[in-house]
């Protein structure tokens, strides 16, 4: 297993007013994320475990580029990861988002 | 004096000496092997029925018991190489040559044989060039086929698993060469003729049924998001705007789930009667949901699939039957139909490159093409013009003069970035140039040509490989939609944006999907059991399918 | 504990009500089956309770340890309700698991008022936490036990991938009544396991329609291992946990007699059936051969003339 961290800055506070949400479950190609609204305004952590080990420049790159694309300011997700693939974890990280923009 | 007819006159001599084996055309099934001994000859070019699904099994069997002392050597032209016993031959030394189309499930063990030198490779084909060159300079002296069963006159009915035969048959009966056939019985009557009796030497009863597989069958349950995306995308992306209705899907799971989606994702789009309304196609379980809807006018099949008999029999508006009611497969005009009459091929691939050449060869496993090739790939002597064909040579060739410039079959590689174990689709440099090294071999396996190539779909998008210039557009395309690959990482990202503002690349946002409504409520079957449904209980899907 | 919901993201919002219970994940069957928005977790998935041996193992660990427990109401009345998530280790009891469905069964035998519904998708026991997992059911067992004769009804359902095997088939042989669907499965061994142990001639493991007449709801329900068969829909599975909730009599003493002799009745009658045909020809199931390929419409009426439930065993 490899943890991994990424810190980011957001462009701006992500939409709704949930506290919480999960998506995905853990298996072989699979992953889950729990995202938690308890961050500033303009920040995002995104903390890893995963079961692929040696992809932390893939890893970085798609949070790179989820974070650019969707703004998710304020949210800290935390990943447990089966050895997805990046599309995967991008479709999971975009659902989390998803959800938490919805009304709490 | 030059005698013109030795050939003639060995095979008379041939005949009379195995027909001491037979009661008439019918030899028994502890005689098969001293039947072989009698009629092959060292050497002799020998096509065992090797098809894609269906299996000569006991001849097989036959054949590999046989006395290496007076048969051996033998130059095997088959089109599968499937059975374990396809190899045995090799191990045995009863053959020693060979020249074929496909090895799917033994692509590993005759990876090992080549290298080893166990087999001399004459060359791996396309079907449709393998049968060519029965004709021409493979004609097979012995053919081995199987067919369900004989009439006591020896006709045979060869049913819904026709697929090679009449092909083969029709290369070494008319060449002097000898047919022996195994049957699965012996009837008074058949349903009907699909091999007449001479055409066929001999003919053996198996103990059991030959051997036939389910190649066809993809479970709706396994169908991921990442698929279900590629699958709008194409649908929305290239099916729509071309208005494709003569198609070829090769099999694989995103286009099961463009099977799928055309009674639900196709239907909200208002494409019915527009597109996917003409097949080369086998009896896809996947797409009895779209047939039920009224999508399809007809299908040609190149085999049968096992469980869909009696949905075939129900269904003879749509699919090619007898007047018995069963199928009728053909694979070799099936081929040809995929050659000159169908707009689209669209199929998955194991590895593409920076020309966007394909291929499934790794250095360790060897599946050969099977139609692939013929299937993928433009048909420069075809003539007559269609919409989608037409549309295709506009965008390959904008500037020529219209009357001059043909079309160009509209060739689709889809599939996700990552494959199975996370392996990547993209790469600089195809496993298959390392395979030509080490082999010795003139070309390497490329199953598709980048030059034959239109369009690459992936879940980051669609690459239209007509609409660039130059072979620096062409991998920029490529790198464009490869994702997370090194290759796609690799990408120039301001060429892709001008290629994406030029049409050349298209997001799923600039067709109008968000990924995350690729989800598995879209497909009109979620299970082989919503399939037996659909099918109204016709559909008897193979043991290993069922969850009840 | 807080109210929160966790609507997973795998269904869109319409036709919520005819989604597959076989395919939705553990969450999602809870959140459709119970009233709308009435699900508090207990121990949810941002306690981040985890399990403490898959570490050792390098294995990836799961938030909620593979099991989501908390309460809701059922139409309108509080019940307590697990699901287990089928997908993650196959759904098998380690030692957080099977603490979270303990503890749930011991509040309710002490709460005494709201009945309990436990969702089953398991393949038994954790290898890599054998000890922990074998204590679990032992444990859970109990508290089922427990809780029945503080007056509190159990009912499991059975519909998901993994089945309900191993320890979860015992104890799902525990539970007041029994609820499943045509892919659901009730054992105890797996159909490798058996042949492996006995061989091939005596159970193939790939022929899937053998594995579904002998371990499949159709059969359990021709049987009287389970006490419903409904669709593979959350609507049906709630409206079937409703049924047995309002039909299930009490638990005594005398149930437990009632159980012991129904099983030997069954074991006399039907024991020396080779093949789960052979028992429903002996029950008189017309066109026997056929139930495998019957709609659960048509299953679901047969059932009910061949099979009466006998409502004072278990």
């Amino acid at each position: 297993m490899e943890d991994l961290h990424f810190h980011h800055t957001a462009r701006e506070r992500a939409g709704g007013s949930r506290k919480m949400a999960i998506v995905g479950v853990v298996a072989s190609g699979n992953l889950e994320v729990l995202v938690e609204r308890m961050l500033a305004d303009d920040e995002c952590q995104v903390e890893i475990k995963t079961a692929a080990v040696g992809f932390g420049e893939l890893w970085n790159a798609v949070v790179a580029d989820f974070v650019e694309r969707y703004a998710p300011g304020g949210l800290k997700f935390s990943v447990n990861d089966g050895g997805a693939r990046p599309d995967t974890v991008s479709l999971r990280l975009a659902q989390a988002v998803r959800l938490m923009q919805e009304a709490g | 004096m030059t005698d013109w007819q030795r050939h003639r006159k060995a095979f008379d001599a041939l005949i009379e000496a195995g027909s001491k084996l037979a009661k008439g055309k019918f030899v028994e099934v502890h005689d098969a092997t001293r039947l072989m001994e009698t009629v092959i000859r060292p050497g002799d070019r020998v096509c065992l029925e090797g098809d894609n699904q269906k299996q000569a099994d006991t001849l097989c069997g036959a054949l590999l018991a046989i006395d290496t002392g007076k048969v051996n050597n033998l130059h095997m032209v088959q089109s599968g190489v499937v059975l374990a016993e396809h190899l045995d031959l090799f191990d045995r030394g009863v053959a020693t040559k060979l020249d074929y189309a496909y090895s799917g499930p033994q692509s590993a063990r005759i990876a090992q044989m080549l290298f080893g030198g166990k087999i001399e490779l004459g060359a791996v084909h396309t079907y449709l060039e393998l049968f060519a060159r029965y004709f021409i300079d493979l004609t097979p002296h012995v053919a081995l086929i199987a067919a369900v069963s004989a009439d006591r006159d020896g006709n045979l009915y060869t049913g819904p698993n026709t697929e090679d035969t009449p092909t083969v048959v029709e290369a070494t009966a008319f060449k002097n060469g000898i047919v022996i056939a195994q049957v699965n019985e012996i009837v008074d009557k058949l349903p009907r003729v699909d091999i007449p009796t001479d055409r066929v030497h001999f003919i053996v009863k198996a103990e059991k049924p030959f051997f036939v597989e389910p190649l066809f069958t993809r479970d709706p349950a396994a169908i991921t998001e990442g698929q279900i995306l590629t699958a709008m995308l194409a649908i929305k992306g290239i099916y729509a705007p071309y208005g494709v209705r003569r198609l070829n899907h090769g099999i694989g799971f995103s286009t099961a789930a463009i099977e799928l989606l055309l009674p639900t994702f196709g239907e909200k789009l208002g494409l019915k009667g527009k597109i996917a309304s003409h097949f080369a196609l086998n009896p896809h379980p996947a797409l009895i949901p779209a047939i039920e809807s009224g999508w399809v006018e007809q299908i040609h099949s190149f085999g049968s699939e096992v469980g869909m008999d009696d949905y075939i029999r129900a269904r003879s508006d749509i699919y090619f039957t007898g007047s018995d009611g069963s199928l009728r497969s053909n694979r070799a005009f099936c081929q040809v139909a995929g050659l000159y009459a169908c707009d689209m091929f669209i199929g998955s691939t194991l590895q593409i490159d920076l020309q966007g050449n394909s291929s499934t060869v790794t250095t360790s496993r060897i599946a050969g093409f099977g139609g692939a090739p013929n299937m993928g790939a433009d048909a420069r002597g075809r003539r007559h013009p269609s919409a989608p064909w037409l549309q295709a040579g506009r965008e390959s060739d904008p500037t020529a003069s219209a009357r001059l410039r043909r079309g160009r079959k509209l060739v689709v590689q889809i599939g996700e970035t990552f494959g199975d174990k996370n392996v990547p689709l993209f790469v600089e440099r195809l496993d298959a140039l390392e395979l030509a090294e080490k082999l010795n071999l003139d070309l390497a396996p490329v199953m598709i040509y980048g030059d034959d190539v239109t369009h690459i779909v992936t879940e980051e998008g669609i690459a239209n490989l007509l609409q660039c210039r130059d072979a620096n557009e062409r991998e920029q395309a490529i790198r464009g939609v490869a994702g997370y690959t090194e290759v796609g990482r690799g990408r120039d990202k301001n060429m892709v944006q001008r290629l994406r503002e030029r049409g050349v690349i298209r997001r799923p946002e600039d067709l109008g999907i968000d990924p995350l409504d690729a989800d598995r409520s879209m497909l009109a079957a979620h299970s082989i059991k919503d399939l037996v449904r659909w099918s109204g209980g016709l559909y008897a899907p193979p043991s290993k399918f069922r969850n009840w | 504990m807080p109210k929160s919901r966790q609507l997973a993201a795998d269904i869109p919002h319409e036709n919520t009500k005819a989604i597959s219970f076989y395919e939705s994940s553990a969450r999602t069957r809870v959140e459709l089956l119970v009233d709308a928005g009435s699900f508090s977790e207990f121990i949810g998935p941002e306690m981040r309770e985890v399990s403490p041996h898959l570490k050792i193992f390098d294995l990836p660990e799961q938030f909620d340890d593979g099991i989501v427990v908390g309460s809701g109401r059922l139409d309108s009345a509080p019940i307590f309700i697990a699901a287990q998530e089928g997908r993650f280790m196959g759904g098998a009891f380690g030692e957080v698991h099977g603490a979270k469905l303990t503890g749930l069964l011991r509040a309710a035998r002490d709460i005494k008022s709201m009945p309990v519904v436990i969702l089953f998708d398991t393949g038994g026991v954790r290898l890599q936490e054998a000890n922990a997992g074998e204590l679990a059911i032992a444990e859970i067992m109990r508290a089922v036990m427990e809780a029945r004769t503080a007056g509190v009804k159990v009912i499991g359902l059975i519909g998901g991938r993994s089945g309900c095997y191993g320890g979860g088939g015992l104890i799902a042989g525990c539970c007041s009544a029994l609820v499943a669907s045509e892919q659901g499965r009730i054992a105890v061994s797996g159909p490798e396991v058996i042949e492996t142990n006995r061989g091939v001639e005596e159970f193939d493991s790939r022929d899937r329609a053998l594995v579904w007449r002998t371990m499949g709801g159709k059969h359990r329900r021709l049987l009287g291992g389970a006490e419903a068969f409904t669709e593979d829909t959350v609507r049906d599975f709630r409206d079937a946990a409703v049924q047995l909730l309002g039909s299930t009599p009490d638990f005594s003493l005398q149930t437990l007699h009632a159980e012991q002799s129904r099983l030997e009745e069954r074991l006399q009658r039907f024991g020396a059936c080779l093949d789960a045909t052979d028992i429903w020809i002996a029950e008189g199931v017309p066109d026997a051969l056929n139930v495998p390929a019957m709609p659960a419409d048509q299953f679901v009426v047969l059932a009910d003339k061949v099979r009466r439930i006998r409502r004072d065993a278990r």
